[in-house]
Formats: structure tokens, C-alpha cells, sequence
């Protein structure tokens, strides 16, 4: 009846897991329950869970990665303070406990940190960038997103239902087959990643179909703000190389759900196979999240210089030969296969020169800042942070792209040091700029900027003092994943790591203290204008936050720096009287709870194919397809708002505008 | 403010590259959703390349089981071909009568696409439960595994359109050939066509080059 489920799924005999999972979900409880009294539930249902806004949905993204940002981080304290004390000991972990957090770690840090941040972000942004009303599919954006969330639910189930995959965040075969790994681990690991792999892919048609079909007028591909320029080519390489995970990770749940032969060591079975094909996708992977965190870099460096990005072209190009060069690398992540001196020293060559259009971008942001008038706001910290740290995450990049020194490295701590470089400060870096520079245009008031600052400096610092010493213990030797070690000069730099977590821990608190401090203080950091640091883009061309229409009239954009030139005319001009044209009525597509109750379903089946409950299965699978055809019988897809609400709407910001320019005209 | 403004304006697009044509505004519901299907049937092909590169790998890994030349049927899958590529034309007939509105002809080729893809899958489970009674199951040997995926896959996919089809059918019947019903309709038929081409290599990687080996 309940496949293999049973009351031994329950971990009463691990007290870390039970703790946890007991307070996390009292704290869910808690958040209901206060939800329910206060009576927000309705407001909850109709303007965010059933929401086909794009801007609900890069929200509740963003929210979604932040909450599971925490969780990673967790296991990342967790991890620190084993291998800090577990010199010629034990530490407090058991092994297969430990195991199981390294891997939830990796998995939840990219999955569903990096990806819904970034995909966030870009579902925020892009559509106003671009001075559009929608993305092309409003209803699928919202499946995708709670595909994802069912993902990040799965994953939360296991720390207290069975157990998480100790495998490594990439599950690599034959140990995550079934005869190594016979327990639900690897199949909670694969089918998260399954489910919310689709959600991803729904986000990359959908974004990518936005960006080269849904451009207001006169936005020219080469006129496009690069932050909708990485979003293409991040998403073009997600509708590229998801399906490959899609397709592999299937290949491993029929090995192990029907005894298939992929990847097994019997019956002829490959297992170089499996690293071959993850990291077909995984390769891309790195620059589906870094790519759109270089697009927000563009966008900052630019605001917060004055100045118009320096080589905008030379940015679109490299954009997009990072986007081609990313497919022809993967082989890196296993020089060590034994492949023979050619093939390692093509794919070794082809991974030294992706770092040729990284530079060029490098330079571009340096050259931006040139001569600019530099605003050090905390959006432009956390960017020029990025430069420095990411300089040096590129260069031991390089450094391990070189197949003689990658023998000595591969699967060595150097190797997390070198990662951990690169998307902390590369993505992670980003997430938090983009945050901080987007967070008003989201709701209307800026961040403290004194908390922002004390929460940078720490990170900033927590990072570099965490993650320096594992390159020294790299070199030293140490290889990842240890769950405890006997060797004395690894001891004080394990130390000194988990001191730098504390820094960083410190750091992300006061990023919370300073999202609490700010909505305190809303009224005075209270966004009239919609253009709060002086944009360049249309995002800033509307209200804060803006309406759900976006704009009134599609804008008409000449040139680049849409929004920049606008401003520039408008002061020429004195900004005169209205004299635009006749507002009409616009048709904006309705709420659904579709992707709710399809998600709801998914989780449904998820869970009943990890535990082998095959009629619970066969019910998700029909409700999933039932809630698809229910939407696709309705009658009505779209609400209109009439041209005089719209007006009324408009006026508002139209006037806080109009003062803005006539104060600066008095300066 | 001078400066900015001279850098801003000498940056616009010096080269009147730009301008060669105003990008006119967003596109017409219509092209959006075909543009998307034809991205989301781009990914699906992507992971179709994968099955058929692990059959590239495995096709040799027998491990003592039957090869390709000893399990193919030449003549089961010339039949299959054939109701398969039939089939795409009577989907292209059913494509034409929901453009001109005509729903004897858009039922009736609906119907014959329909039945011609139950054709399909039923010769393909034949096929399948065939092999598994004579011991060749998927887990006898890589080589087997990978056929029946790669080819699993294909039919999963048929039977997925073939569940589409009928209840494209149904939607026609109860809300008539409705703009939104009409952009359903050509997704389906470019869902429809793209599985007929990854059929054509299937059946050149799989059952050509491997029955004469």
C-alpha cells in the first residue's frame, strides 16, 4: 500500500536531522498558522500563489532561493565545524550523515539557490528592460516556478522521511546504483532534480522566446541592456543543456528502477558515460548562472559610473562566444579518465580560452568605471568585491585547465576552493547586487544602505578568509569530502576556515537585519520616482513597484541606454505637458492557479515514485494532466483595464517625475 | 552634465548599425507560441540526441545477448514507417481543415492520425513484449537497454501525442476552432511532424545500420 514507506523512514535515532527538520517545520507552522488568523490567506491565493505576473514570480523565485540559501548555509557551517574538529577524531558528524550533507549541499546551493536567484532576477528585470508587459507565456512562468518550489520540497522532505543522497552533488554511478546505494537517497537527489529540471526548462523557452520575440519598438537587438543579452544566452544554454540532465539522470533511474544497464559495471554497462553526459550539461551549467550575473555586473558598473558601458559590443560578442565555447569544455571535470595527451589537450586548450571573452568582459567593467563618476552604493561594492575575488577564481580556473597540474588537483580541496571562487563570487556576488540594485523597483523602497555596507564587508572578508585556506590545504594534499583526517598541517588552516565561515555567517545575518531595518524604515526610503539611482534602462521608466501593466505605452526606444536618452531629451525639453497619445485599454492575461495545482500534484508523484507507492503515482500523473486540461477549457484568458484607470494610474507617477526633473532644473 | 551627454550621444550607434531596421514591437500571439514550441521541440530533440548517443556507445555491449541483426524485424518496422509518415500527412489534412475551419475533414484526419499512431504503438509493443518473452529484456544486456530506451522514448512520446490528439479533438468539439484552440492546434502538429523525423533516425541508426551488421 505504502511501497516501501514505514515508520524505520523516520530518523528517532539521529537527533540532528529530527531537531531540524522539527524546528523547520514548526517555523512552517508557525507562518501558516499566523497567516491563516491574520487572514491573509486570500490576499496570499489571489495576488501571489495563483499570480501569472512576472514580477510575483521573480519575487516568490528570489524568496524561494533566499530561504533555501539558509538551508545550504546550514550545511555549510555543519561541514566547517566537522572537518575543523575532526582532526584525529571523529568530529561530531557520523559518516554517513556527513556524506549526506556535502551532497544536499552541493545539490541545494546550485538547484535551488543559484538557479531560482539568478532565474528570479531575470524574470523580475527582463520584461521591463525590454519595455514589455508580460513574458511570452505567463501561465507556463508559473508552472515553472512551482515545479521548482516542488523541487526545493522534495529535497526538504528527505531530512526527515528517509534520507538524502550521500553521493556527491552529482551522483555519480556506480556508487549511486543500486547495488552500492540501495536506500531512497539517490532517488529523492534525482527525481527534485527531475521535476524541478522541467520548471527550469519552462523558464528558458519562456525567457527565451520573451527576449527575441516580445521587444518593444525600435528595441534592436544590438540596443538591448546587456542584462537581456546574458538572459538570452543563459537561457538559450539552458534550452540546450537541460535536457541533457533530463535525459541522463532518466538513464540512472532506469538502471535503477528496472534494472536497465547504462551505467552499471555488468552486462556491458559504462560509467564513463554518466561523466561524459552530466557534465555535458554540467559544464554549461556553471555559465547558465554566471552569465546573467555578469549581465547584472554590466548593468551596475554602468549605473553607478555615470557612464554608458564601455565596449557594449565586445560584451554582446563575448557573451556569446562564452555561450558556444561553454559546450566544448566539459571534458575538463575528468582529465584523469586517462583520454590520452590529445583529447586532454584540446578540451584543456578550449578551457583556457574561455577565459579570453571573461577577460574581455573584466576589462570592459574596468574601463566603465574609467573616468566615471563612481557612486560606491552597495550594489557597486558587491561589484567591484566580484572583480577581485572572481580575477582570482579565473586564474586557478586556468591554472587546473592545464591537464599535468589537474592530475595533481583533480578531486582535491584546491578544486572546492577554485569553485567555490567562482559562484560565490561570481553568482552569489551578483544575486546580491542584483538584489540590492532591483529590490526598490520591487517594492517600492531602497535598502539601508549602512546594514547593506556591514553585511558586504563581512561576506567580502568571511569569504576570503574562508576559502583561501582551502587552496593551501589542496596544495597540501587534502582531498574533498573527508569526513575526518590524521594529517597536522591541514589542522590550523581547517581553523582558520571555519573562523571564516563565522564571518560569513555574520555577513548574511546582517543582510537579514538589513531587509528587517528597511521595511521598518519603508516610508523614508520610500521610492517616488521609480528611478532611484539614476538608470539607464526602461525598468527605471516605470513606478516603483511598478503597475501590473509595467507601461502605459509601449516606449520607443532610439538607441541604446533607452531610459539614459529619454532623460537627456526630457531636460532638453523641459518636460512640457502631456501631449503623448490617447491612453487606451489593455488586456493583461488573468491568474491561475494552474501551476499551484500542478505542482501540487507533481509533489504528489515525486514522493510516491521515491517510496515505489505506484498507485499514488498513476493519481499525481492523472491530476497533473487533469489540471492541464481544466486550464486549457476555460473561456476566459484575459482581463481588460480601462484606459481611464490606467490614466489614473500613470498620472501619479508621471507627476512625481515631472518634479524630479523641475528640481533638477533649479540645481 | 555636458560630458555624459557628448559620451552618451557619440556612443549611440556610430556606425548606423542599428538603424538599418526599427524593430517594429512585440509579436503576435500567434508567432510567440509557435516560436516557443519550436524552442521547447529544439530541447526535446537535444534529449533525444542523447539516448541515441548512449545507443552510439552501447550498441556494441551485447554481453553475450543477441545483436541487433539477430532481434530486427525488417518487415515490422517497414510497416511502422510506413503508418508513421502516412500519419504525419493526414496530421498536415487535419492542420488544413482547422485553418479553413472544416471540422468533418479536421475530425476525420484527426481520427486517421490517430488510429495510424495506435497502428504504430501496437506493433511497437508487439515488438517489445516479443523480445521480453524470449529473454531479451533491457536488463539482459547494455546494448538492449539502450535499444529499448531510445526507442521506448520515441513511443513514450507517440503515445503522449497520441492522448493530445484526442483531447484536441475534444477541444475542438466542445469550444469550436477558437483562436487559442487554433495555436494548440499547430503546436500539436509540429509536435506531431518533429516526432516523425526522430523517427527517420531511428530507423536509420537503429534498424538499418544495425540489422545488416
Amino acid at each position: 500500500m505504502l511501497g516501501k514507506l514505514d515508520w524505520s523512514a523516520i530518523p528517532f535515532d539521529q537527533p540532528i536531522p529530527l531537531i531540524a527538520g522539527g524546528v523547520v517545520l514548526a517555523g512552517i507552522l508557525a507562518v501558516l498558522i499566523w497567516v491563516v488568523v491574520k487572514g491573509h490567506l486570500p490576499y496570499l491565493w489571489h495576488e501571489w500563489i495563483t499570480s501569472v505576473d512576472h514580477k510575483r514570480i521573480g519575487v516568490m523565485y528570489i524568496l524561494l532561493a533566499s530561504v533555501m540559501l539558509l538551508r545550504g548555509g546550514s550545511d555549510a557551517i555543519m561541514m566547517r565545524i566537522q572537518q575543523a574538529i575532526a582532526y584525529q577524531s571523529q568530529g561530531y558528524l557520523p559518516p554517513e550523515h556527513y556524506n549526506q550533507i556535502f551532497s544536499a549541499h552541493g545539490t541545494i546551493m546550485i538547484f535551488f539557490v543559484a538557479m531560482p536567484f539568478v532565474i528570479g532576477l531575470m524574470n523580475l528585470v527582463v520584461p521591463l528592460q525590454l519595455g514589455v508587459r508580460d513574458v511570452a507565456f505567463p501561465t507556463l512562468n508559473s508552472v515553472g516556478f512551482w515545479l521548482t518550489a516542488t523541487g526545493a520540497l522534495l529535497v526538504n522532505l528527505s531530512l526527515v522521511i528517509g534520507e538524502f543522497a550521500r553521493t556527491g552533488w552529482l551522483a555519480f554511478p556506480p556508487l549511486s546504483e543500486l547495488s552500492y546505494s540501495p536506500g531512497v537517497g539517490v532517488d529523492y537527489y534525482a527525481w527534485s532534480l527531475q521535476i524541478s529540471g522541467v520548471g527550469t526548462l519552462v523558464a528558458g523557452i519562456n525567457l527565451v522566446t520573451t527576449v527575441l520575440k516580445l521587444r518593444t519598438k525600435g528595441m534592436n537587438y544590438l540596443r538591448m541592456p546587456m542584462f537581456c543579452w546574458t538572459t538570452l544566452a543563459s537561457n538559450l544554454l539552458i534550452v540546450a543543456a537541460f535536457p541533457i540532465l533530463t535525459a541522463t539522470l532518466a538513464m540512472l533511474l532506469l538502471d535503477r528502477y528496472l534494472g536497465f544497464h547504462f551505467f552499471t559495471n555488468e552486462a556491458g554497462g559504462n560509467v564513463m558515460m554518466f561523466m561524459n553526459l552530466i557534465w555535458a550539461w554540467g559544464h554549461p551549467e556553471v555559465y547558465i548562472l554566471v552569465l546573467p550575473a555578469f549581465g547584472i555586473y554590466s548593468e551596475v558598473v554602468s549605473t553607478f559610473s555615470s557612464k554608458p558601458l564601455f565596449g557594449y559590443r565586445s560584451m554582446v560578442l563575448a557573451t556569446m562566444a562564452i555561450c558556444i565555447i561553454s559546450f566544448m569544455v566539459w571534458l575538463h571535470h575528468f582529465f584523469t579518465m586517462g583520454a590520452g595527451p590529445d583529447v586532454n589537450a584540446i578540451f584543456g586548450i578550449a578551457s583556457m580560452i574561455i577565459a579570453v571573452p571573461t577577460g574581455v568582459k573584466i576589462y570592459n567593467w574596468l574601463f566603465t568605471m574609467y573616468g566615471g563618476r563612481i557612486r560606491f552604493a552597495t550594489p557597486m561594492l558587491w561589484s567591484v568585491g566580484f572583480m577581485v575575488t572572481f580575477i582570482i577564481g579565473g586564474l586557478t580556473g586556468v591554472l587546473v585547465a592545464v591537464p599535468p597540474a589537474d592530475f595533481m588537483l583533480h578531486n582535491s580541496m584546491f578544486l572546492v576552493a577554485h569553485f567555490h571562487n567562482v559562484i560565490i563570487g561570481g553568482v552569489l556576488f551578483a544575486a546580491f547586487a542584483g538584489f540590492e540594485y532591483w529590490f526598490p523597483k520591487a517594492f517600492g523602497f531602497r535598502l539601508d544602505e549602512r546594514w547593506g555596507k556591514v553585511g558586504f564587508w563581512f561576506t567580502f572578508i568571511g569569504f576570503w578568509v574562508t576559502f583561501m585556506p582551502l587552496y593551501v590545504v589542496g596544495m597540501l594534499g587534502m582531498t574533498r569530502r573527508m569526513q575526518h583526517y590524521d594529517v597536522a598541517e591541514w589542522r590550523p588552516w581547517m581553523l582558520v576556515a571555519a573562523f571564516g565561515m563565522l564571518l560569513l555567517t555574520i555577513g548574511v545575518l546582517a543582510q537579514i537585519t538589513q531587509v528587517v531595518v528597511s521595511v521598518r524604515n519603508r516610508e523614508a526610503l520610500r521610492d517616488r520616482t521609480g528611478d532611484p539611482w539614476d538608470g539607464r534602462s526602461l525598468e527605471w521608466a516605470t513606478s516603483s513597484p511598478p503597475p501590473v501593466f509595467n507601461f502605459a505605452f509601449y516606449p520607443d526606444v532610439r538607441g541604446e541606454d533607452a531610459y539614459w536618452a529619454l532623460k537627456q531629451h526630457a531636460q532638453e525639453q523641459q518636460l512640457g505637458d502631456h501631449s503623448g497619445p490617447e491612453y487606451q485599454d489593455i488586456e493583461m492575461p488573468r491568474n491561475s492557479p494552474t501551476g499551484f495545482v500542478c505542482a501540487f500534484f507533481a509533489t504528489v508523484m515525486g514522493f510516491a515514485l521515491i517510496w515505489h507507492i505506484w498507485w499514488m503515482v498513476i493519481l499525481g500523473g492523472v491530476g497533473a494532466f487533469a489540471t492541464f486540461v481544466v486550464f486549457a477549457w476555460r473561456d476566459h484568458d484575459e482581463y481588460v483595464i480601462p484606459a481611464a484607470e490606467v490614466e489614473r494610474i500613470d498620472r501619479i507617477n508621471v507627476e512625481e517625475r515631472r518634479n524630479l526633473v523641475s528640481l533638477a532644473g533649479t540645481l | 552634465m555636458t560630458m555624459t551627454a557628448t559620451l552618451g550621444h557619440a556612443h549611440a550607434d556610430p556606425h548606423h548599425i542599428g538603424r538599418a531596421a526599427e524593430h517594429p514591437g512585440p509579436a503576435p500571439k500567434r508567432i510567440v507560441t509557435a516560436y516557443g514550441f519550436w524552442v521547447f521541440l529544439l530541447s526535446d530533440i537535444v534529449m533525444f540526441s542523447c539516448f541515441f548517443a548512449a545507443y552510439a556507445v552501447l550498441s556494441g555491449q551485447t554481453a553475450g545477448g543477441p545483436k541487433g541483426s539477430e532481434i530486427f524485424d525488417q518487415r515490422n518496422v517497414a510497416i511502422e514507417t510506413v503508418c508513421l509518415l502516412l500519419s504525419s500527412f493526414t496530421c498536415g489534412m487535419a492542420s488544413v481543415a482547422a485553418d479553413v475551419r472544416n471540422r468533418f475533414w479536421f475530425y476525420l484526419g484527426m481520427a486517421v492520425t490517430c488510429v495510424l499512431g495506435l497502428i504504430f504503438l501496437a506493433i511497437e509493443f508487439k515488438e517489445f513484449a516479443d523480445l521480453v518473452g524470449r529473454g531479451y529484456g533491457p536488463s539482459r544486456s547494455a546494448f538492449l537497454t539502450a535499444f529499448f530506451s531510445l526507442v521506448g522514448c520515441h513511443g513514450l512520446h507517440v503515445s503522449a501525442g497520441v492522448l493530445w490528439l484526442l483531447t484536441m479533438m475534444a477541444q475542438v468539439f466542445a469550444k469550436g476552432f477558437r483562436a487559442d484552440v487554433l495555436r494548440r492546434m499547430m503546436c500539436f502538429a509540429l509536435f506531431w511532424h518533429a516526432l516523425d523525423i526522430i523517427w527517420v533516425g531511428v530507423f536509420s541508426v537503429v534498424y538499418l545500420l544495425g540489422g545488416g551488421a
